[in-house]
């Protein structure tokens, strides 16, 4: 398989803290892919490089080869890289189905003139049938007409994936999706996630929930203290003695 | 059938309006139907959620560059109204270069003090902007006539309906721009601008396209202004007129696209009407501040409001009906 994402020496730094240190990982074409570690290893801030909204202070960022790190977050998003926010950030004075339109910009690009002469009747249609199926596939569209601040906790994380899924996109960047979930509903996403993978869409994902990790994703990566400390399936992560310390905090010397 | 029915009261409503009016009154009609298409481009900018202080400032270059076609090139008035627009979105072009490195207060002031730049130049520059007294004997618009109606420029009704035309074609590209996606685009960079960008949105672009087609149509504004009065001058685009356009547009409310143009008739009738015939004009600027905080106070969502609520009153028990069906 060619290295569809590849993540290359990178590293962040504020001022004098390194909150990212020279990190590596290749994630493949259509596998969901896991980033986890313990608060501050810097999973964060490896997400808001790739997406655009940090600039790398050193390394690279390749999708399909392409050095993509710099570049501005519109500009990444056109390239198919699409991601998510950590809390429920959303339109919130819009309706559900307009913060689905929204998503819908990059394959329905909008023109001024041909939308103040109505030439752009197809494509407004268009826009919003996709919109439509993106609410359907995330089981919102008896919403759509509601006020999106109005959804509860669990909808409006499902519509910030579905604002996602709205513009085609090659990869999504989840950034802990399972946050504030309950184990229905979680489990209700993981399945929506299989079908993502299913579509071809790869996953990348931060997340804190281990259970949905370990049965939702082919490859994890763990990191610790910004720095990349293990890799490998779920069974090979959850034995590995660097993760468990790196988690439990010196497991080895108590053993 | 009845949407044709209203908009043909409204038409004949619109076009008789001037007769009962007395003629400085007709005037100031004119200035209304200006200063209507002025707020509602300043509604444009707003939706991308930065307000600007320069607005007025940017009227002024389409007044400006309109007097100026007429004057140096020789230009006919009615193609150099529209060029005076261009420039104004031209300029805006390239003011958001500058500009657009700041977001929300700054950019208020940013945009205050690009406004002031631009006037100095004006006060400073005899050629070709005239100095502090501003350019004057702009050509009026030229008589014509289209069989039914006698255009004759210095009659402020003729002048009344020409502008009356250009601002309602205006107003209908503003309402079908802002009813588009690309409307709707500009609400998404308002709201969320870091998903609108996850999104693929180019938000630069954005705000500068909000930002050029609010300054030209107040541009346009602007020349129509210019070829009306006849005159144009540095202090008739000063803050205290954006002050005006900004109580139009936050008395009137800036939430929906009727808002601004409720805000700015209500006042203009208020300030022409009631306060000329009590004598207290002068106090405008001081009546203008008392409303705009009583506004604030007790009606923040602003007059808008109150026409939300008599019409969602009206058609609330419509959802039951079908329900019950």
């Amino acid at each position: 398989m060619t290295d569809f994402l590849e993540v290359r020496n990178l590293t962040m730094r504020f001022g004098g803290l390194t909150a990212v240190d020279s990190l590596s990982f290749k994630v493949e074409h259509g596998s969901i892919h896991g980033l986890i570690g313990p608060n501050g290893a810097g999973k964060t801030t490896t997400f808001n490089m790739i997406s655009g909204f940090y600039t790398p202070t050193e390394g690279q960022i390749l999708l399909r080869g392409e050095d993509i790190s710099g570049l501005k977050m519109h500009e990444v998003a056109r390239r198919g890289v699409v991601r998510t926010f950590q809390h429920s950030t959303l339109f919130a004075e819009l309706t559900v189905l307009e913060n689905a339109l929204v998503g819908t910009h990059m394959p329905f690009r909008p023109n001024i003139f041909a939308a103040i002469i109505g030439w752009d009747k197809e494509d407004r249609r268009g826009a919003e049938a996709r919109a439509r199926e993106a609410l359907d596939f995330f089981g919102l569209l008896h919403l759509a007409e509601e006020r999106a601040g109005d959804l509860s906790h669990g909808h409006q994380r499902a519509l910030g994936m579905a604002v996602a899924y709205a513009s085609h996109p090659d990869v999504i960047l989840l950034d802990e999706p399972f946050t504030g979930m309950n184990p229905e509903e979680t489990k209700h996403m993981m399945g929506l996630m299989r079908r993502l993978k299913e579509d071809g869409i790869t996953i990348l994902l931060v997340e804190h929930d281990m259970q949905a990790i370990m049965g939702l994703c082919d490859t994890i990566t763990c990191m610790s203290f910004g720095k990349f400390l293990a890799e490998g399936g779920p069974t090979e992560i959850r034995n590995h003695p660097a993760v468990i310390e790196a988690y439990l905090g010196g497991a080895r010397h108590v053993a | 059938m009845r949407n044709l029915l209203i908009f043909v009261l409204g038409s004949v409503a619109l076009i008789a309006l001037p007769y009962g009016l007395s003629f400085s009154q007709q005037e100031i009609l004119v200035f209304l139907v200006i200063n209507i298409l002025l707020v509602t481009s300043y509604r444009l900018m707003t939706l991308t959620g930065e307000w600007s202080l320069g607005h007025v400032v940017i009227m002024g270059v389409g007044a400006y560059a309109s007097a100026l076609y007429t004057k140096e090139l020789g230009i006919y008035v009615p193609v150099s109204m529209i060029l005076g627009g261009v420039t104004a979105a031209l300029l805006a072009v390239l003011l958001s270069f500058p500009l657009f490195r700041m977001k929300g207060f700054y950019f208020l002031i940013g945009s205050f003090a690009a406004g002031e730049i631009i006037r100095l130049i004006w006060k400073r520059f005899r050629e070709p902007f005239g100095g502090v007294r501003g350019i004057s004997g702009i050509d009026p618009m030229p008589d014509f006539s289209i069989g039914i109606y006698q255009f004759d420029f210095f009659e402020p009704v003729s002048y009344y309906y020409f502008a009356g035309v250009i601002v309602i074609a205006s107003l209908w590209v503003l309402w079908r721009i802002e009813k588009s996606p690309v409307g709707l685009t500009f609400h998404a960079v308002h709201w969320q601008d870091k998903l609108a960008q996850a999104s693929g949105v180019n938000l630069r672009a954005y705000r500068t396209l909000a930002f050029a087609i609010a300054s030209g149509f107040a541009g346009l504004a602007g020349a129509l202004q210019a070829h009306y009065v006849g005159t144009v001058n540095p202090n008739s685009f000063d803050i205290e007129v954006m002050v005006f356009v900004l109580t139009w547009a936050i008395v009137g409310g800036t939430a929906t696209f009727y808002g601004p143009i409720l805000g700015c008739i209500v006042l203009t009738v208020l300030n022409e009407i009631v306060l000329r015939e009590m004598g207290l004009e002068q106090a405008r600027p001081l009546i203008y501040g008392a409303i705009m905080i009583l506004s604030i106070l007790f009606l923040p969502d602003g007059l808008e409001s109150l026409v939300q609520k008599v019409t969602r009153r009206r058609s609330a028990p419509k959802p039951e009906e079908k329900a019950a069906t």
